[in-house]
């Protein structure tokens, strides 16, 4: 049957039916569904994430100054984003405000996580979606020096160099344990490099694993404990001492500022030397491949983050723009207000929660999280082994949340095409940029590719914002301000009875949100509305589909039981690290069974 | 596998705190870090789900051991113990949680970047309760919780690292945030649960 969805999108679910169940680590389990034509081509989406997520119920009656340290546990890859996001929605409530310092290293640590999540998205889960592992064996190692010698100044580039990487991986291949290659759809003709680009891209792959462990640095610098930083309600964890000894514990000092920095110029080298030009070397091989679009050209949502100055969280204090545009009206940017309850609402009646009334749309504040898992009756399977899912009825454990009523997307590529929009030069001109060297027009950026492209952008644009916050701080601190934390209001005697708040970041993969509501000195409600929520989301009750539903349709699959093309967009929204696919036949049998990178 | 003859080992324990009985690795070592203390050489970890943060702490280390509830379709709380080789197959024998795949890519990516530890041993616990959302170890994970300690001991005594019983009262700074401790994790869990 054929439909049209209010967000324009035309579905048609009469052909053969495919499930793509990848298991994120973000949402936790996500699956797909699809239908495609007989050429293949995909014409109806399902998108559902299978595990539930009840954050509200661990932290009701908690401590507010310690929601942070739970909050930090919903997920390994975005761990300090969503601790950021808590202590700025505790301080939003009770009115707590941070010294500078204090917000310098908050942005430095975001912008290092961002660095870092962009850059090992690139290369160890999405490169392999575009790169052809085994293909880089054929490679002759000199056309390959002359490759990325032609691309970047980047030493490492002799034919030496590639010969032992290629031999490495050959060793490796003949071993039999491929290990994180293990798996892959090698040889599928939706891979278009040659050998010697395959390479490339394999050698940076490894460089890129080597040169991530320098980055994180910066996190345990700032954060002591590594791989879980410390966060604090009123400021950072981390006192300063310029001339104070090196010690576990110790404050900040003069070396470790100095190695911070040593870090930061080495990681903007690395970026703009080894992955920018990687990305562009990649996708003039895909320019012909502009799937994967979806919402991209049309909504866009973001909530902005990097406030320059400390405790002001408005517009133009956030160098990264807040603010959304539907309906493909770059003309105009919306002011997006999360307090606003017409604004941020979620919806429930495609998803496995119960409402008093599923028609509406419920604020963050007056969320309600209350399991409901039923199948709809046009689902095969049972509950425990689930074949097909009704997209008519129930069926996804993730939220669909609405702004304004609008199916949104958020991410990279949502902040740039905002900043852009805005006409903010350091996010209009590199995508010109980019645009001009592969001799794509504008509308080219919204695609799978154009999500990808945005996000390595914006990892150069993350690696020398460090830059400027380290010089921001190295002022500061010679000026003689060291205070890191504010503690006037961290009894709870200091705090009104009731108070609401509400916190919010751009986490590397999207807009983050988080509310909170405390009584009497303890959480008594709590709801995060991740970026996953936006993007991963279930139809709503007007029938909008979400980012990833939208973004796979009208894709040609070159194979159908090697999805590629599916898993290649769904990645390029970075959901999470690494994903495990089941691909099940249209009668339920497991066709084939999958790592996927 | 390579040798890199810096002589550190390290003791991970990974799994989420936050699903019941997922958090028996994160558990395990942070009451090995309060009850004993190590050489220098020896280095604790809560690595919760972490994936990728955790590579550049496994590629330096020369002994690794984890401590991790695995999925065996063995009786609840049955400890068992798999070394070296065994480890990265044992850790995806179900893939019944995400941190688990994570790690398992950690462990194949130190071997490709051919820093690999010299020894590995996986201490696992059956698990009986990993839906929980909320909730804590349930008691028969719990009360192995001293048997797996002993085990992680005696191999790193035979591994050159012996250990002291902590002086009761000298308590250490606690691996993790003190807030997600396993005492004050417990007690804030409301009456009934999820």
């Amino acid at each position: 049957m054929t439909t049209t969805t209010p967000n324009g999108f035309v579905l048609d679910n009469s052909g053969r039916r495919m499930v793509v169940d990848p298991v994120t680590r973000i949402e936790g389990h996500m699956r797909c569904e699809v239908n495609i034509d007989d050429q293949k081509i995909i014409r109806n989406a399902v998108s559902s994430g299978t595990m539930w997520r009840g954050l509200e119920v661990i932290l009701k009656g908690r401590d507010p100054r310690d929601a942070w340290a739970f909050c930090e546990r919903i997920c390994g890859v975005c761990t300090g984003t969503h601790a950021l996001t808590s202590v700025r929605a505790v301080e939003d409530a009770l009115g707590i405000t941070i010294p500078e310092n204090a917000n310098i290293i908050r942005n430095m640590m975001q912008a290092t996580l961002w660095a870092h999540d962009h850059l090992v998205h690139f290369y160890h889960l999405h490169a392999l979606d575009w790169v052809d592992v085994l293909g880089a064996l054929k490679a002759d190692p000199k056309a390959t020096s002359a490759l990325a010698q032609s691309i970047s100044p980047w030493p490492n580039a002799s034919p030496g160099y590639f010969r032992d990487v290629q031999n490495r991986l050959k060793k490796f291949v003949a071993s039999g344990q491929l290990g994180p290659f293990m798996n892959g759809y090698w040889g599928n003709p939706a891979y278009k490099l040659p050998p010697e680009a395959n390479l490339m891209a394999v050698t940076h792959y490894l460089e890129a694993l080597d040169f991530q462990r320098e980055i994180v640095k910066i996190h345990t610098v700032f954060g002591g404990k590594n791989p879980h930083p410390n966060w604090l309600v009123g400021g950072v964890a981390s006192a300063i001492n310029l001339d104070g000894p090196m010690a576990a514990g110790a404050p900040v000092n003069m070396v470790q500022l100095n190695l911070v920095s040593s870090i930061i110029d080495r990681t903007i080298e690395f970026i703009d030397q080894v992955y920018l030009p990687d990305l562009l070397a990649i996708g003039s091989f895909y320019k012909d491949w502009l799937y994967g679009g979806g919402l991209s050209g049309h909504n866009v949502l973001a909530y902005g983050d990097f406030p320059d100055r400390a405790n002001d969280y408005g517009p133009d204090n956030l160098l990264i723009p807040r603010g959304a545009i539907v309906n493909g009206n770059l003309k105009e940017v919306l002011d997006v207000d999360l307090r606003d309850p017409a604004q941020v609402q979620e919806f429930v009646d495609h998803s496995w929660y119960r409402y008093p009334n599923e028609n509406e749309g419920l604020h963050p504040w007056e969320g309600i999280t209350d399991p409901n898992f039923k199948l709809g009756p046009n689902s095969k399977g049972t509950k425990t082994d689930i074949q097909q899912l009704d997209e008519g009825a129930k069926y996804s454990w993730i939220k669909a949340p609405r702004w304004r009523g609008h199916a949104m997307e958020v991410g990279p590529l949502s902040r740039f095409t905002i900043g852009y929009a805005r006409g903010i030069a350091e996010f209009k001109d590199p995508v010109d940029k980019v645009l001009t060297d592969l001799g794509l027009p504008f509308e080219a950026l919204f695609s799978t590719l154009g999500r990808t492209a945005a996000r390595g952008l914006e990892a150069s644009w993350a690696a020398h914002k460090l830059r400027y916050f380290h010089d921001k701080l190295m002022a500061n601190l010679k000026s003689g301000d060291l205070s890191t934390a504010n503690i006037q209001k961290w009894e709870p005697s200091s705090w009104p009875k009731e108070a609401k708040g509400v916190g919010f970041a751009e986490a590397p993969r999207g807009a983050l949100g988080h509310w909170v509501h405390i009584r009497d000195a303890r959480i008594e409600a709590y709801q995060a509305v991740v970026p996953t929520t936006w993007n991963g989301s279930p139809r709503d009750p007007a029938g909008n589909i979400g980012a990833f539903e939208a973004s796979l349709l009208n894709t040609p699959m070159a194979d159908p039981e090697q999805p590629v093309e599916i898993l290649r967009t769904l990645h390029s929204f970075d959901p999470c690290l690494a994903c495990s696919t089941h691909i099940m036949g249209p009668g339920g049998e497991e066709l084939t069974k999958v790592q996927v990178r | 596998m390579h040798h890199s003859g810096k002589g550190a080992a390290l003791v991970l324990g990974i799994g989420n705190i936050l699903w019941a009985d997922e958090g028996f690795g994160v558990r395990a070592v942070e009451a090995l870090h309060q009850a004993y203390e190590f050489p220098a050489e020896v280095k604790l970890m809560d690595g919760g789900t972490q994936g990728l943060y955790l590579l550049p702490l496994v590629q330096d280390a020369d002994i690794l051991v984890i401590f991790d509830a695995i999925d065996y379709g063995l009786p609840a709380g049955t400890l068992k113990v798999v070394d070296d080789h065994d480890v990265p197959s044992y850790l995806g024998v179900k893939k019944m949680s995400l941190h688990q795949t994570g790690f398992q890519e950690v462990l194949a990516l130190s071997a490709i970047t051919g820093r690999y530890p010299a020894k590995v041993r996986l201490i696992g616990v059956q698990p009986l309760d990993l839906d929980t959302y909320g909730g804590s170890l349930t008691e028969p994970v719990r009360s192995q919780m001293e048997p797996s300690l002993a085990v992680a001991i005696r191999f790193l005594m035979e591994q050159g690292f012996p250990s002291r019983r902590r002086i009761s009262g000298c308590v250490p700074e606690s691996l993790c945030p003190p807030s997600v401790n396993l005492a004050h994790y417990e007690a804030g869990i409301l009456v009934g649960g999820r």
